[in-house]
């Protein structure tokens, strides 16, 4: 079937082939002069015809898809974002009307016409000083924009920031928290065993209260610093709807703080949509099931958080009782390096 | 082909006196017919190699295409089977359904294909081995037999990569920016196997190829111009071969040195880009036992897009060269501004180098060196306005006849608009928050660089094929067709995109149906691979143009069939090697006097004083 619509495709193309030459072929009776007339005429014509109809499709499309897009941000920062891409639409669009209206009206206006020549126009450096200074004018205050926006974005959390931390994983995501303490314990690599899934260092006091959760939890309107790191290869910690995306690195530590504005509830009321779900993804690619690490995120009021916080067991308790052997370990693994470092050299 | 040594040495004594022509010396004195190997195989002329260049990029392009088209099925489609594909990739898309870790492999060799192969080789080694010692008025290149081997290790890295697609654990599949640790451990994906180390085998002599070239490139333009010919007298096209000649020559040894420690990582135990890492239940360790620790995967990012950036500049820069060029000669008005032209390529060169990071705003490295690159990043927009700008006046009050190179130019300059304002967003590091590795990005770079480059490319095709196959025309019907079916068929396929983008659909997943968030847009997917098809096809169009008419037996009479005003149209219908049967012609004006006092060209080889023997067409009123 599929192998049939291929060779139907390919005669048709070797029509259009014959078609074509035979057309060309007339065109040289007819006097290439006139041939090449009445070309420059469809061409002139279709571009207007494409300047016109593409203009409309794209705007047209836009209104028509807007409501796809993602709903106005769950995030503080989000807002602030939406805000600066509106900002440099307004900056760009009328650039992009105006400049195609321009190539195509030129480009009809302009066709040949034998009986002209055209205008010998080389240079004109007060237009080219214009037309350096304006667009230089308005990338400076798209810079200091974005910048102020960047750094904000990027600087220090709050003090007061619930800590969270995720890790990447071929192909999921762990989330730990960092409980009362509101501090996550070291943790290592090299202390991953069975009976510490997640190499935390019990020497640390900070380890005693971090518990693991299934879902990202976040209590609305309060800030979160989210700890991000990965295990084997480069993922990417990613929430569309509080446009937050970071990569996770393994060896490298990495952050991002947001405060979520709106919880759960609110955007099912927002959207009409009983079933909403913020999603948490992976926006590097890690591997086959790349597109597939999904979390639930849940934003709720903060006392609910508190009330589910409480709940959670800490990690200490399942996985406390070997404590002793795994500080062992670590004395034991320190040692070995030693030797071989040492037989190395 | 005896004829050639002969022009030769009769233009020899002449060119004596010219500066600069040291490359004729190397001819033997014997005279030799090339048989069919040194002539179509092992040539070493310039316009022979352009040639291979290009078919190999044609073929290159059908494959690179060809992936895109089965990976779009997937993405329209994800819930139904076609047993086509089993057909062809048998494995791979067992049951009619693309496999995962294939999909990932296409997408990889689609981007690298594309990049390197096509854009690439394909254009700057096309357009540049062609047309440099044909605008500059040089008998070949510097170095004809650097030239020849730069195309066959240009060959050769094709030759590795088509053998890649066929090993078992699959080709690479860690993305063409190959970032590690997925391209660094064979246990994150069967592509990291075999298929990465032919990969990384294929890119080092890619970039053998590269050097060998460019720096053949560069050593032509600077020592081996025409009497006459100053560097302001260049055509814009040369100085778009230049730059991008200088930007491959000092970014690409740089992707040599990533791609060099990446094997060292994957093969001895090195620790360049790997650090703390725990996969298959056990920490990451070298063959002598030792934990891998103290690599920074953001290092080969680093040296990555040091060349990564600059290499969508090589792609770009020659195709606005040619679209300058195109566009002065079919509307007989100079290009506006050919100062500023050259300028801003100079500007956008120098910037070109100090902009990489702009793609590693998210990757973890330190927000403050980001907004460093914010700032460059911005500021190329400038001279790319600039250009922009400088194009739409050209064509201003000109003459425009269309032939399909003149439609393809003009179509460039719409897409350049199109996707270079996107950049302005991507550039901007708290913009790029939201669509950093988002479709938005995809249809930015795709319009940007991607068409636009292939558009300059189409361009190019149609306008110098004469000169490519002895005097033979494509057919231009059929060019038009093709043009206006790719024209609206690709902003079909990428506008969409943007939606996609700013809803913050990630690019490189297999099936948008796992998120909620993602799965909006089925119907867009649909439209837009049902125009990538479209598209695809009518590629034919212009495969089918190219091919037949290389053979065709009609050829033009005229030495010169767009009364152009540059060198080229000076060598017989059917040049030898040495382009020019008698002396090399002296250069007197810049490329660009179109229109000027009532004459509608006059050609760089004539002297003011011998302006009376060419055609003023009277009667005419300037626009």
């Amino acid at each position: 079937m599929t192998l049939i619509g291929i060779i139907a495709i390919f005669l048709v193309l070797i029509i259009i082939y014959r078609v074509s030459k035979a057309s060309d072929l007339l065109g040289s009776l007819r006097g290439e002069e006139r041939t090449q007339e009445s070309r420059n005429n469809l061409h002139a014509t279709l571009f207007l015809l494409f300047l016109i109809f593409g203009m409309g499709a794209a705007f047209w499309s836009c209104f028509h898809y807007a409501p796809l897009f993602l709903p106005e941000p769950s995030s503080e920062h989000g807002t602030v974002l939406r805000a600066m891409f509106q900002r440099t639409l307004w900056a760009t669009v009328p650039v992009f009307v105006v400049t195609h209206i321009l190539l195509f009206f030129f480009a009809w206006k302009y066709r040949q016409d034998k009986t002209k020549v055209s205008k010998f126009f080389p240079d004109d450096n007060r237009l080219e000083l214009i037309w350096t200074l304006v667009p230089a004018v308005v990338m400076v205050f798209l810079v200091v924009d974005g910048l102020a926006n960047w750094n904000r974005i990027m600087g220090p959390a709050p003090e007061n920031a619930v800590v969270i931390e995720a890790t990447g994983q071929q192909f999921y995501w762990t989330l730990r928290y960092a409980g009362k303490d509101n501090e996550l314990g070291r943790k290592s690599v090299r202390l991953m065993t069975d009976d510490n899934p997640f190499g935390q260092d019990w020497d640390d006091p900070a380890n005693k209260d971090d518990f693991m959760a299934d879902d990202l939890y976040l209590p609305v309107g309060q800030p979160v610093l989210v700890k991000i790191n990965s295990m084997d290869v480069l993922h990417n910690f990613f929430l569309p709807h509080f446009r937050v995306k970071m990569d996770a690195v393994p060896g490298i530590p990495t952050q991002f703080w947001l405060t979520p504005t709106k919880t759960t509830e609110q955007m099912i009321e927002e959207t009409g949509n009983p079933d909403f779900q913020y999603e948490l993804a992976c926006a590097e690619l890690c591997g086959k099931a790349h597109y597939n690490m999904k979390k639930k995120v849940f934003v709720v009021e903060a006392d609910e958080f508190n009330k589910w916080k409480a709940e959670q067991e800490p990690l200490s308790k399942s996985f406390g009782p070997s404590v002793k052997k795994v500080s062992e370990n670590i004395e034991e693994e320190n040692e070995q390096q030693d030797i071989n470092s040492v037989s190395s050299l | 082909m005896a004829h050639i040594d002969i022009d030769i040495h009769e233009g020899h004594a002449h060119d004596h006196d010219h500066h600069g022509h040291r490359h004729d010396d190397h001819h033997d004195h014997e005279h030799h017919e090339p048989g069919f190997v040194m002539k179509y195989l092992f040539s070493m002329d310039h316009k022979m190699i352009a040639k291979q260049f290009l078919i190999t990029g044609i073929l290159w392009a059908v494959i690179g295409v060809l992936f895109s088209v089965l990976f779009r099925i997937q993405l329209a489609w994800p819930n139904e089977t076609f047993p086509i594909l089993e057909t062809l990739l048998g494995g791979w898309a067992e049951g009619g359904k693309l496999d995962p870790e294939f999909y990932y492999a296409l997408v990889t060799m689609h981007g690298t294909i594309m990049v390197f192969f096509v854009l690439t080789a394909g254009l700057s080694g096309t357009f540049s081995n062609l047309l440099i010692p044909l605008q500059v008025g040089a008998r070949d290149m510097a170095s004809p037999f650097m030239n020849m081997l730069s195309y066959w290790f240009f060959f050769l890295a094709g030759v590795v990569m088509f053998v890649s697609l066929f090993v078992q654990t699959g080709p690479a599949s860690g993305g063409w920016t190959a970032y590690p640790p997925l391209s660094a451990l064979e246990t994150a994906s069967s592509g990291s196997g075999i298929g990465m180390t032919l990969w990384l085998t294929s890119m080092a002599l890619f970039i053998v190829s590269s050097l060998l070239g460019g720096l053949n490139y560069v050593a032509t333009i600077l020592n081996m111009r025409t009497k006459g010919m100053t560097m302001f007298r260049m055509p814009l096209t040369i100085w778009a071969f230049f730059f991008t000649a200088i930007l491959g020559v000092l970014s690409f040894p740089v992707l040599l040195s990533a791609c060099l420690l990446l094997i060292f990582d994957r093969h001895f135990g090195t620790a360049f880009y790997l650090s703390d890492i725990f996969i298959n239940g056990e920490v990451l360790r070298n063959s002598a036992g030792q934990i891998i620790e103290g690599g920074s995967p953001i290092l080969f990012q680093h040296l990555f897009w040091f060349l990564g950036h600059p290499e969508v500049y090589i792609v770009i820069l020659p195709a606005m060269g040619m679209v300058s060029e195109i566009l002065a000669c079919n509307s007989k008005k100079p290009v506006f501004g050919y100062k500023a032209m050259v300028y801003s390529i100079m500007a956008i060169t120098v910037l070109g180098f100090l902009v990489w990071a702009h793609h590693m705003f998210m990757s973890g490295m330190n927000p403050f060196v980001g907004s460093i690159f914010v700032l460059f990043t911005l500021m190329i927009a400038v001279p790319s306005a600039v250009k922009v700008f400088n194009w739409i006046t050209t064509i201003w009050k000109g003459n425009i006849n269309y032939t399909p190179a003149t439609l393809f130019a003009v179509g460039f300059v719409s897409l350049f608009i199109s996707g270079g304002l996107t950049g302005i967003y991507l550039g901007n590091s708290a913009l790029d928050i939201p669509l950093h590795d988002s479709y938005f990005v995809i249809a930015h770079f795709h319009i940007v660089m991607g068409l636009a480059a292939g558009f300059g490319l189409f361009a190019g095709v149609y306008h110098w094929f004469p000169k490519l196959f002895g005097g033979r025309m494509m057919n231009t019907t059929l060019g038009e067709i093709h043009f206006w079916i790719t024209f609206v068929g690709s902003y079909c396929i990428f506008w969409p995109m943007h939606y996609l983008g700013m809803t913050g659909v990630p690019r490189r997943y297999y099936s948008f149906n796992e998120f909620e968030t993602f799965s909006v847009y089925a119907e867009l997917n649909i439209f837009m691979t049902v125009a990538a098809i479209v598209v695809f096809f009518a590629q034919f169009l212009f495969v089918i143009n190219f091919f037949m008419s290389a053979v065709s037996t009609r050829r033009t009479k005229s030495k010169n069939p767009y009364n152009a005003s540059t060198l080229e149209w000076t060598t017989p219908i059917e040049a030898g090697h040495g382009n020019w049967p008698g002396a090399i012609p002296e250069v007197h004006r810049w490329p660009y006097d179109y229109g000027k006092d009532g004459y509608e060209t006059i050609p760089q080889t004539i002297p003011d004083s011998r302006l009376n023997e060419i055609e003023k067409k009277g009667g005419r009123t300037s626009r």
